[in-house]
């Protein structure tokens, strides 16, 4: 465990020393807010327009609001994690440092859930900017906070899953470029995946809604903890670190 | 102790390392001498458990390194060829992180740390990234960082590439100081190194080990014959018959004649010194003995003959090492 905090450690502390970490989480909450400050708008218009109705619906926060601005930030993240992750491995491979970790008493599991856990408390600070956000709703209406923090949830997973398979790119190849591409193509695919259902059988159809990683973030988003989600989701870290973990041994015997 | 037993790593239909064997106990240093690409890193690689072979076993302090890797790692200390710095780490935190990783205690951390920046003398750069170091000083920070956890097998893969004459000296100081109590093996091009600072050397080459010897027999061992050079002032007359009558001497050749003098090597049976008789005989007849001395190769040609000769003409050639030939 200790092996594990020492290299998470280093690893927030190298994110902090290179611009990555400032570019990534400023460019985040500049998007971030750009959403917040358009979903507020149109939520406010609505409700202006609302006021000379009787007896219409009434007007919710969390779902007019709120949830769009989940999913708004999931497409983010589409872009913002593979930045985050394209260094993990590459950089190690390239200045040789890798020739270190891999001779240290370490274990495998120890390198890689250190790299994990460093790049999740990266993004974990990155999610926490928009808490600020969140906050104003707080001051000046009364959301539900149920729907609010399972969406955070939600998010944190499935933030999960593209941070896993984005250290096993990166563990493919010394070239960041290579890894930054590669890792946004691969979390596109995952997003639209379930795009190409209508096209096949009924079978195929829901084992692609299934895949889709988009598809799982929605009841969170509602205020709903399904453990069939959230079995997808932790599964699919695991496999993707497992898979990693392989791939940096299958380099040491490749040389 | 390094116990390396029939050693292999092919890289596809590329064979590194080939049958490698050998041992090196506890303050030893074993210098491991070769031409580029002659397989030293990938055996050293293959000893600090960074890549398994593809057959054979290397022991670290009696643990497997493919078996037990850890507790072998815990016993060794490595320095890449490349040393492996984190470019945006000042050197003290990065010797702290590794201080951790190799599992140094908490309580004894910071004093490890500023033991191995005294002995490598990088103290005066503990605030500096590892980026901004000049190469001398990154390797010195590579090597503090290898002898962190006080490890009893130390492998340093080039330790005195990149550092300048002083530096050298100090280094190859420190890996003396370090044989006493530790297992070192050290890979170099750089043959004088060897024969100041090692116990024993194994030559290699193509993947093969051609020679493993203290220096001194190795340089010794490739006279087939002893040789002595002299110089003798003849007044101008060749004294080459009245050397030839001296017992013992098969062979005299004048290599140079300059006015009167005459510069002569000469030969004589393996084993037997014949220098006082050769000085008797020059000084009898009334010459002067300008110069007397043994001839021996030196390292540099000991290693080119036996690194550019077929592996199994030369001495101690691996038995049957030929035959893939």
């Amino acid at each position: 465990m200790n092996n594990i905090l020492a290299i998470a450690q280093k690893e927030l502390k190298a994110y902090f020393a290179s611009p990555i970490a400032y570019v990534v989480i400023g460019l985040f909450a500049l998007m971030f807010g750009f959403f917040y400050y358009t979903l507020l708008g149109i939520f406010i218009e609505q409700g202006m327009r609302m006021m000379g109705l009787q007896g219409g619906p009434t007007q919710n926060v969390n779902e007019q609001m709120i949830r769009p601005l989940f999913l708004n930030a999931s497409v983010l993240l589409l872009f913002v994690l593979p930045m985050i992750t394209m260094r993990t491995y590459s950089e190690e491979k390239r200045s040789g440092t890798i020739e270190l970790l891999l001779t240290s008493p370490l274990t495998d599991v120890d390198i890689i859930m250190g790299k994990f856990l460093g790049a999740m408390a990266l993004y974990a600070a990155m999610l926490a900017v928009t808490l600020v956000h969140v906050g104003v709703l707080f001051a000046f209406g009364t959301p539900e906070w149920i729907p609010i923090a399972t969406g955070y949830l939600g998010l944190l997973l499935m933030g999960g899953c593209f941070i896993s398979v984005g250290l096993l790119i990166s563990s493919f190849t010394r070239n960041q470029i290579v890894a930054v591409m590669a890792t946004f193509a691969v979390f596109l695919l995952l997003w639209v995946i379930n795009w190409a259902g209508p096209l096949t059988g009924p079978t195929t159809q829901a084992v692609l809604e299934y895949l889709s990683i988009t598809s799982h973030l929605d009841d969170f988003t509602r205020g709903i903890i399904d453990t069939k989600h959230v079995v997808y989701y932790v599964s699919f870290i695991l496999f993707g670190l497992f898979l990693a973990a392989r791939s940096v041994d299958t380099e040491r015997w490749r040389g | 102790m390094i116990e390396v037993q029939h050693l292999t790593k092919r890289y596809g239909p590329v064979t590194a390392v080939d049958d490698v064997s050998f041992r090196a106990e506890r303050g030893e240093i074993l210098g491991f001498l070769g031409p580029n690409g002659a397989g030293k890193t990938t055996t050293m690689r293959i000893l600090t458990g960074y890549m398994p072979p593809t057959d054979g076993k290397a022991l670290v302090s009696g643990y497997d390194v493919q078996d037990q890797p850890i507790e072998a790692k815990r016993r060794t200390g490595y320095l890449p060829e490349t040393p492996p710095l984190y470019p945006d780490m000042t050197v003290r935190d990065y010797l702290d992180f590794c201080a951790r990783i190799k599992g140094v205690p908490r309580n004894e951390r910071a004093a490890r740390v500023k033991s191995s920046m005294e002995r490598t003398r990088i103290a005066d750069v503990s605030r500096r990234h590892c980026g901004k170091l000049s190469k001398g000083y990154r390797q010195r920070v590579g090597l503090a960082q290898a002898l962190l956890h006080n490890p009893e097998v130390l492998i340093l893969d080039e330790p005195t590439a990149g550092l300048d004459p002083k530096q050298i000296i100090e280094t190859r100081e420190l890996i003396k100081q370090l044989g006493g109590d530790h297992t070192v093996i050290l890979s170099t091009h750089i043959l004088p190194e060897v024969s100041q600072t090692c116990h024993r050397v194994v030559i290699i080459n193509k993947g093969r080990i051609v020679a493993v010897d203290t220096p001194d027999n190795l340089t010794a061992r490739l006279r087939g014959t002893e040789t002595m050079f002299l110089q003798v002032d003849a007044s101008g007359a060749n004294p080459t018959d009245a050397l030839n009558v001296v017992p013992g001497v098969t062979q005299v050749r004048v290599a140079e004649m300059r006015g009167p003098v005459a510069a002569l090597e000469v030969e004589s049976e393996t084993g037997r010194d014949v220098r006082r008789e050769l000085a008797a005989a020059v000084v009898s007849r009334g010459w002067g003995l300008l110069e007397l001395r043994p001839m021996r190769m030196s390292l540099e040609e000991v290693f080119l003959h036996l690194t550019t000769e077929d592996a199994a003409t030369a001495p101690d050639a691996r038995s049957g090492g030929g035959a893939h030939e």
